[in-house]
C-alpha cells in the first residue's frame, strides 16, 4: 500500500506534467481511432460489395492483426522517425483491421431475405445501404471499434518509446530510475481509460435497438 | 536482413525463449482454464461473474499489468508468465466454454444411457466434441501470448521483443528490423499450424457423426 501512497505523491508534486501526458495520450488514442474510423469504415462498406477481392483484402487484414502490436509500432521508427506523427500513424495502422473487418462482417451478416424485401419495396442501393445495411451492421461494427479503442489506449503506452509522449512516458521514467512508484503514476490510469472505454462501449452497444 | 543473418545465433537464441515463454504460458493457461470451464459448463450462475473478471483481467493494458506485477513478482519472466496466463483465461475459457455448452444434449443423454460414468461422458464424448473450439482458443492464447510476449522483454522477460526494444534505445534499425521479422514469422507460423490441427479436428468429429 506505501508504494500507492508514493505513486500518488508523486502525480501530486508533478500534476502538470500528468495532465500533459494523460491529454497526449488521450489525443494520440482519439486520432488514431478517428482516422481510421474514417479509412477503413468506407472501405469496409466498398469490400463487402466486391464478392472476388473480398476474401484476399480481408485475409490480408487478417494477417496483419497476427502480427505483434509493438513491432507495427517500433517499424514506424525506421521509416517515418521519432514523435508523434509516426505513433499516430502505426497506432491508425494498428486500428485499421478490427474496424475494416467488423464492417465487412455486419454487412456481409445481414439477412438477404430483409435486402430482397426492402428492394422489393422499390428501395435505391443508396437507401438499401443507409437504411437497412449499415443500421443492421451498426452492432457489428460498434464491436469492432470496441476492440480497436482498447488496442490503441493499451498501445499509445508504448508509443512513449518513439517519442509519441502519452502515460507511458511516466513507465519509461520510472523504469529508467527503477522507481515503481512512477511507473504506477503511468500504468494505472492508462488501465483506468482502457475500462472506461471498454464501459463506454458496451452500455452503447446495449442501447443500439437493433440486436 | 544483413543483420539477421550475421547474428542468427542470438537471433535464434530469443526466438527459442519466444518459444519457451509461449508454451509455458500455454501449459499454465489449459491446465487452469480446462477445469475452469467444465465448472462453468455446469454451474452456470458462475458464468457471468467469472467471465466478467475474466473481461476486465483482459482490458488492461499489457505494459500497466506488467508494472501493476512488478511490486509482487520483481522483474523476469515470472511476472510475464502471470501476466500472460492471466490474459489468455478470456480468449481459452470463453472458447472451451462455447465448444462445451453446444454440444448437442442427446448425444449427452445417449451416452448416459449406455452406462458411461460422468469421466467416460468427459473424455470420450464432451473433450473431443468440443476439441475443435478448444483449439480454436489454444490459437488465439499462442498468438496473444507471442503478440503480447515481446512487450514483456521490457520487464527482462527475454524474447524477440529484446531486439525490438534495444534497436529502439540505440536506433539500430536493422535490430528492429530483425526482430519483428522474426516474431511476425512466428506468429503466422503459429496461426497457420494450430488452425490446420482445428480443421483436421473438425474433420474427425464430423466425419465420425456423419457415419453413424
Amino acid at each position: 500500500m506505501e508504494i500507492f501512497q508514493e505513486a500518488y505523491n508523486y502525480f501530486l508534486q508533478n500534476q502538470s506534467f500528468f495532465w500533459e501526458a494523460a491529454g497526449d495520450h488521450l489525443i494520440l488514442s482519439f486520432s488514431a481511432l478517428g482516422i481510421s474510423l474514417l479509412v477503413a469504415f468506407p472501405i469496409g462498406l466498398w469490400i463487402a460489395k466486391q464478392k472476388r477481392i473480398s476474401q484476399v483484402v480481408i485475409n490480408v487484414f487478417n494477417a496483419m492483426r497476427v502480427v505483434p502490436s509493438l513491432a507495427i509500432l517500433f517499424l514506424a521508427l525506421p521509416y517515418l522517425g521519432l514523435g508523434f506523427v509516426p505513433s499516430l500513424i502505426a497506432l491508425t495502422v494498428l486500428a485499421f483491421p478490427p474496424v475494416l473487418i467488423s464492417t465487412y462482417t455486419g454487412i456481409r451478416g445481414v439477412n438477404p431475405s430483409v435486402i430482397e424485401s426492402a428492394s422489393g419495396m422499390g428501395m435505391t442501393k443508396a437507401q438499401l445501404l443507409t437504411q437497412i445495411e449499415i443500421p443492421l451492421a451498426i452492432p457489428a461494427i460498434i464491436s469492432g471499434i470496441r476492440i480497436a479503442s482498447v488496442e490503441v489506449i493499451s498501445s499509445a503506452t508504448l508509443a512513449s518509446f518513439i517519442g509519441g509522449g502519452g502515460l507511458g512516458d511516466f513507465i519509461t521514467r520510472g523504469f529508467a530510475l527503477y522507481n515503481v512508484p512512477v511507473m504506477l503514476v503511468g500504468a494505472i490510469p492508462v488501465a483506468l481509460l482502457a475500462l472506461l472505454s471498454e464501459i463506454f462501449w458496451s452500455s452503447i452497444l446495449k442501447r443500439y435497438p437493433v440486436q | 536482413m544483413s543483420y539477421l543473418i550475421n547474428n542468427l545465433d542470438l537471433v535464434g537464441e530469443l526466438f527459442l525463449q519466444h518459444l519457451q515463454l509461449t508454451l509455458m504460458v500455454l501449459f499454465f493457461a489449459l491446465i487452469i482454464g480446462i477445469p475452469l470451464g467444465v465448472v462453468l459448463a455446469r454451474l452456470k450462475w458462475l458464468q457471468g461473474p467469472v467471465m466478467g473478471v475474466l473481461g476486465i483481467i483482459y482490458t488492461i493494458p499489457s505494459l500497466s499489468f506488467f508494472v501493476l506485477l512488478i511490486p509482487v513478482f520483481g522483474l523476469g519472466t515470472t511476472p510475464a508468465i502471470v501476466a500472460l496466463t492471466a490474459y489468455a483465461q478470456l480468449l481459452l475459457v470463453r472458447n472451451w466454454l462455447v465448444g462445451l455448452t453446444s454440444i448437442n444434449p442427446a448425444i449427452l443423454e445417449a451416452a448416459r444411457g449406455m452406462g458411461m460414468s460422468g469421466w467416460q461422458r468427459f473424455w470420450q464424448v464432451e473433450f473431443p466434441l468440443a476439441l475443435p473450439m478448444l483449439l480454436v482458443g489454444v490459437r488465439l492464447v499462442v498468438l496473444s501470448s507471442i503478440g503480447i510476449g515481446t512487450i514483456a522483454a521490457f520487464i527482462n522477460a527475454g524474447g524477440l521483443g529484446v531486439l525490438l526494444f534495444e534497436g529502439v534505445i540505440t536506433a539500430n534499425y536493422n535490430k528492429i528490423f530483425s526482430g519483428a521479422v522474426a516474431v511476425t514469422v512466428l506468429s503466422l507460423t503459429a496461426n497457420y499450424g494450430i488452425r490446420t490441427f482445428e480443421q483436421r479436428a473438425e474433420r474427425l468429429i464430423h466425419g465420425s457423426q456423419g457415419n453413424h
